[in-house]
């Protein structure tokens, strides 16, 4: 069953689909979207990495982008230039010595494009094995912080003054998205994992009144979206990754309208 | 502070915060026991909001002490916002820091008269709303301290006296402490064992009567402050003789 290779990309999404839903939600609760953009693009820098010493790519680019993410909360402290100016700082900073180092690289083969927008299609059985046992250690461990994560997530000084530790729970969260990104890239690419990431929790938003709703359909909208995405590319022949980002959007839109109709029950 | 035996629940000596080198407040000290109501009064930007915040380890001193004894703290934020993106019902926010079951769910919302807003979203609720909802929570862990900073802004005039009755009658129930915030200067001094006048430093601490006589409470708030307390105290012996709860005279 595994030799299919239609099989193989519908079990890694799956897999991709169970983490990115919970985390998306806290990537929007805690407006965190450009900063999982930023260390996506941190992730080229990880894969060139990874080439150049002849490295595992997911264990480099989990490496770098969480460098870049230590980096980030250092900075902030340091300077006192906004928050959204410092992700593009590093963004565009480690994407452009990505793609230098790249130039570099002439005698290695490299597929960019399928960097930047994924490859689903050629996942193979380690790639699964990564997902899914990565992935598994990414939820236990959202798990055990979620109560002070979520906690932080509604007020920093209340969780502060109430003993649960909002800082550890941010920088482990922190780590958890350079770790989801390096296990998804390949699926999505990096251009787009933030795309995964977002838009089905916020399509989950539109048709939740609680937390733990909003992740079960965030999970169940990523799951819809590969799958969707991965036989509407089967079937017209489109790119795999946009094409599962595209299916999102369209879950997103139509989440939307189910939403302002619930409303206006609520309002006469 | 009169010396006994209680528990003490937080102590500050000589601490002060500052940011961007900049000192917020100077050498504060303060201490909070069981069964307690210290109050913290000052007009704005005195640092009552980053004193509490000190207490709590949310500032940290950057000279001077600052102890904690106990861990089960209940602390009502001056402000909250809520994120339209989180979806959270009350019921969810009530357990947001401690397991409670249903029922002290319920007891506590009851008690702040919300329980009927149970299943409401918090982004549903009216400001007052939203403030009986914060002490309700902050309460209903049953903590050792409670710090409550201006808990009932926006709370309509009946329920302003209903909850500092409340809040009075939680400390003598449950015989936690109490740091309180609030510019309702009347209703404060009733309510309050001891009183720290903040602008930037301790001005002056003590009873409510002995703050209020004092100059630089005079000189802080105006004469019709101390007015004020007069009035009230004289309502005060009124709703005691008939209440009959016991009080101390002072």
């Amino acid at each position: 069953m595994l030799d299919d290779f239609f099989i193989r990309a519908l079990i890694a999404g799956l897999g991709v689909s169970l983490i990115t839903g919970p985390m998306g939600c806290f990537t929007i609760w805690r407006r965190l979207s450009f900063f999982g953009d930023t260390l996506a693009h941190s992730a080229l820098l990880g894969v060139t990495m990874a080439l150049t010493f002849e490295l595992n790519i997911p264990l480099a680019v989990f490496v770098i982008s969480s460098i870049i993410a230590v980096m980030l909360l250092s900075l902030q402290k340091k300077t006192r230039l906004p928050g959204d100016a410092l992700l593009g700082l590093l963004a565009h900073s480690s994407l452009a010595i990505g793609l230098v180092v790249i130039g570099f690289l002439s005698n290695i083969r490299f597929d960019v494009m399928g960097l930047l927008f994924g490859d689903i299609l050629a996942v193979n059985k380690v790639d699964i094995l990564i997902i899914w046992i990565g992935g598994a250690l990414i939820l236990i461990i959202l798990k055990f912080i979620w109560k002070s994560l979520f906690a932080a997530t509604v007020n920093y000084d209340l969780a502060e003054a109430e003993g649960m530790k909002p800082d550890r729970a941010s920088i482990i969260f922190t780590i958890l998205m350079a770790a989801m990104i390096a296990i998804a890239i390949k699926m999505v690419g990096l251009l787009l994992i933030t795309g995964m990431l977002i838009m089905p929790a916020a399509m989950a938003r539109n048709l939740s009144d609680n937390p733990s709703k909003m992740v079960v359909l965030s999970i169940v909208g990523g799951i819809m979206s590969v799958s969707i995405g991965l036989f509407a590319s089967l079937e017209f022949n489109s790119p795999s990754g946009p094409s599962i980002i595209t299916a999102a959007l369209i879950l997103f839109l139509l989440s939307l309208i189910n939403f302002r109709k619930s409303n206006k029950i609520k309002n006469y | 502070m009169e010396t006994n035996n209680k528990k003490t629940l937080i102590k500050l000596e000589n601490a002060s915060v500052e940011k961007n080198k900049k000192i917020l407040v100077k050498h504060i000290s303060l201490e909070v026991k069981q069964g307690e109501i210290v109050t913290l009064i000052g007009p704005n930007g005195s640092g009552k909001t980053t004193t509490a915040k000190m207490a709590l380890g949310i500032n940290k001193a950057f000279e001077g002490n600052v102890q904690r004894y106990t861990s089960q703290i209940g602390y009502v934020p001056q402000k909250v916002m809520i994120d339209w993106t989180l979806p959270i019902r009350v019921n969810d926010f009530m357990q947001l820091t401690s397991k409670i079951n249903s029922e002290e769910v319920n007891e506590a919302l009851n008690f702040t008269g919300v329980d009927h807003l149970k299943n409401k979203n918090l982004n549903e609720l009216s400001g007052g709303e939203f403030q009986r909802v914060l002490i309700a929570r902050a309460i209903a862990k049953k903590p050792e301290l409670l710090v409550l900073d201006e808990p009932v802004q926006g709370v309509d005039f009946k329920g302003e006296i209903s909850l500092y009755e409340l809040i009075r009658s939680i400390s003598e129930k449950t015989n936690c402490g109490i740091l309180l915030i609030s510019h309702d200067l009347h209703v404060v001094m009733s309510a309050t064992d001891y009183v720290v006048c903040l602008n930037g430093h301790i001005c002056c601490s003590g009873t409510p009567k002995k703050v209020a006589n004092s100059n630089q409470y005079r000189e802080l708030f105006g004469d019709r402050a101390s007015t004020m307390l007069s009035i009230y105290e004289h309502n005060h012996d009124h709703s005691h003789s008939t209440d009959g709860t016991i009080k101390k005279n002072n």
